[in-house]
């Protein structure tokens, strides 16, 4: 099965930088996946180059197999992208913005699926709105819009929920996972983790340039095998003298372990020096966690 | 024409369209404004060709100058806003070629040029009845000439990376080449020595050739003036479509 998207040895060079030092990645058709990176990672120059936006100094990239240079016209039939930046043409107006926009993907007669989408991204009330009138949030959904009217099969969101309130991340989530069921490739880069860990089935993390890692969330999630346990507690904790344990304040203690042996122990030396446990709630390590000390070992 | 051509032209044209009392109305005021000043201080001490009087003779100069000027300020203005408010992405992600990409932008500024100098000509019929001995070479020379300075305003649209680059481009270079090219006299009125500069300024043939649609008289013969025009169109559209085709400073 040709693959969503395919990456092969890719290089950007600038004269100041190397953003990408020989990226490989494959993204199977129907995955949601993610991609992460500190800033400067090179994700958004990864996009570019996908979207034809940015030329490769070396390697190939496809999107659904066409060459996204020898084979452009192709390639972007194929591909949505949600660009990072918040940018509007301040002419027209959201339905003007998105019929134009339509019609460079040679759909002219492309109402319904316009207001279909408008309607999912609660974009309808505006529809006739100049673009220069609508709140930042609004113009991110005209965003996302935008890449969709052409029903690309792969869809890129460059950190489209960066500084947006509650209601349009739902909306927007709501919409790209049906997306998804339908057989849309999603690709999503963003800083919220947790809708990362809650989204995609997986991840590739970039820093400098190179991939760091590459492997399902699931995987990623049980590559920490370390566990928290927040306690609270009553008696002389720092005359029992037990190390481990880190003050948070409030009564609070984090004990980090791998093993529940490790907290049986825990929980005898307390008993023994008279220490009472009020309240004791358990964590496993979150994408956060792995990411950071992926990031920070790499 | 592909479906994603006819829409970036559309666009295009909706783009001044909207604006219409910037990008038509004002131009023409200001060009009749040029024709009451200069036909009321020279008309009763300059005759250019027997039988056509100062302001009639100043009217295809202006219209001619109004055209090349809006032409050149749609494509550019067009580019270095979109690159500068980073819209210019819409036009970048879609499938659209180089070549379509260059006949948009090319077509819009001619329809602006043409629109505006057309206004131009309308209102100033009023103070001075023109007859146009050669329609044909009106066209012609209208045309090109927009196509001239549309192809010029795409490559400084794209070159151009802050509002005051493109003003430079504009003020160093657009305005002396229209301003001293024959729109308010005939270069045989110069001294030789401008008069020699002038026939170096490929504007002065795209006027002179205009002018001669209207009153079949020119400083030189309208064959030269549509040769000139063209070398010009054919070379601005060369380098276009090349600048293009590499993705100079556009596609990085």
């Amino acid at each position: 099965m040709t693959a969503a998207l395919a990456v092969r040895g890719l290089v950007k060079r600038y004269p100041a930088l190397t953003a990408l030092q020989g990226v490989d990645l494959e993204v199977a058709a129907g995955e949601f996946f993610g991609l992460l990176g500190p800033n400067g990672a090179g994700k958004t120059t990864l996009i570019s180059i996908l979207a034809g936006l940015t030329r490769a100094s070396e390697g190939r990239a496809a999107v659904m197999g066409f060459d996204v240079q020898s084979q452009y016209r192709e390639a972007r039939r194929r591909l949505g992208v949600v660009p990072q930046e918040l940018v509007y043409d301040p002419f027209f107006t959201v339905r003007e913005t998105l019929r134009i926009q339509s019609g460079y993907f040679g759909l002219k007669h492309n109402d319904d699926w316009l207001d279909e989408v408008m309607h999912h991204l609660d974009l309808l009330p505006q529809a006739d709105k100049n673009m220069r009138a609508l709140s930042g949030g609004m113009k991110r959904r005209v965003l996302v819009a935008q890449a969709l009217v052409h029903k690309p099969p792969v869809i890129i969101l460059d950190e489209p929920t960066a500084g947006v309130d509650v209601s349009l991340r739902q909306t927007l989530w709501k919409f790209i996972e049906s997306l998804n069921r339908q057989g849309h490739t999603i690709v999503l880069t963003t800083h919220y983790l947790e809708e990362a860990e809650a989204l995609c089935g997986r991840i590739a993390m970039l820093k400098n340039g190179r991939i760091v890692a590459l492997d399902s969330t699931r995987n990623l999630l049980d590559r920490a095998h370390e566990r928290c346990a927040t306690l609270s507690l009553r008696g002389d904790v720092a005359g029992a003298g037990i190390a481990g344990l880190a003050p948070q304040g409030d009564g609070e203690w984090r004990f980090r372990f791998e093993r529940y042996e490790e907290l049986e122990a825990l929980l005898a030396r307390l008993h023994g020096a008279h220490v009472a446990v009020e309240d004791l709630q358990l964590a496993r390590a979150d994408l956060e966690d792995v990411f950071n000390r992926i990031i920070a070992s790499a | 024409m592909s479906a994603a051509f006819n829409t970036l032209l559309y666009k295009e044209l909706l783009r001044f369209w909207k604006v219409a009392f910037q990008t038509v109305l004002a131009p023409v005021i200001t060009a009749l404004l040029y024709l009451l000043i200069f036909s009321h201080v020279l008309s009763s001490h300059v005759q250019v060709y027997p039988g056509v009087s100062y302001t009639q003779f100043l009217v295809p100069g202006l219209v001619m100058m109004s055209v090349l000027q809006n032409a050149f300020a749609n494509s550019s203005s067009s580019l270095i806003q979109s690159k500068i408010t980073g819209n210019i992405v819409f036009v970048l992600l879609p499938p659209l070629s180089y070549a379509e990409f260059f006949l948009a932008y090319l077509a819009a500024a001619i329809v602006r040029g043409l629109v505006v100098g057309l206004g131009v000509l309308l209102v100033t019929l009023w103070f001075a009845p023109l007859r146009v001995e050669h329609p044909l070479w009106v066209a012609v020379f209208a045309l090109l000439s927009a196509g001239v300075l549309g192809g010029l305003g795409i490559i400084a649209g794209i070159w151009a990376e802050k509002f005051d680059q493109l003003a430079a481009f504009q003020n160093f270079l657009i305005m002396p080449l229209t301003f001293l090219s024959g729109v308010f006299y005939s270069i045989h009125s110069l001294p030789d020595f401008w008069h020699r500069v002038s026939q170096w300024n490929p504007v002065f043939y795209m006027i002179d050739g205009f002018r001669y649609g209207f009153f079949g008289a020119a400083d030189v013969a309208p064959e030269k003036s549509l040769l000139v025009a063209g070398a010009c169109f054919m070379a601005i559209s060369g380098l276009t479509l090349a600048l293009l085709k590499r993705g100079y400073k556009l596609r990085h």
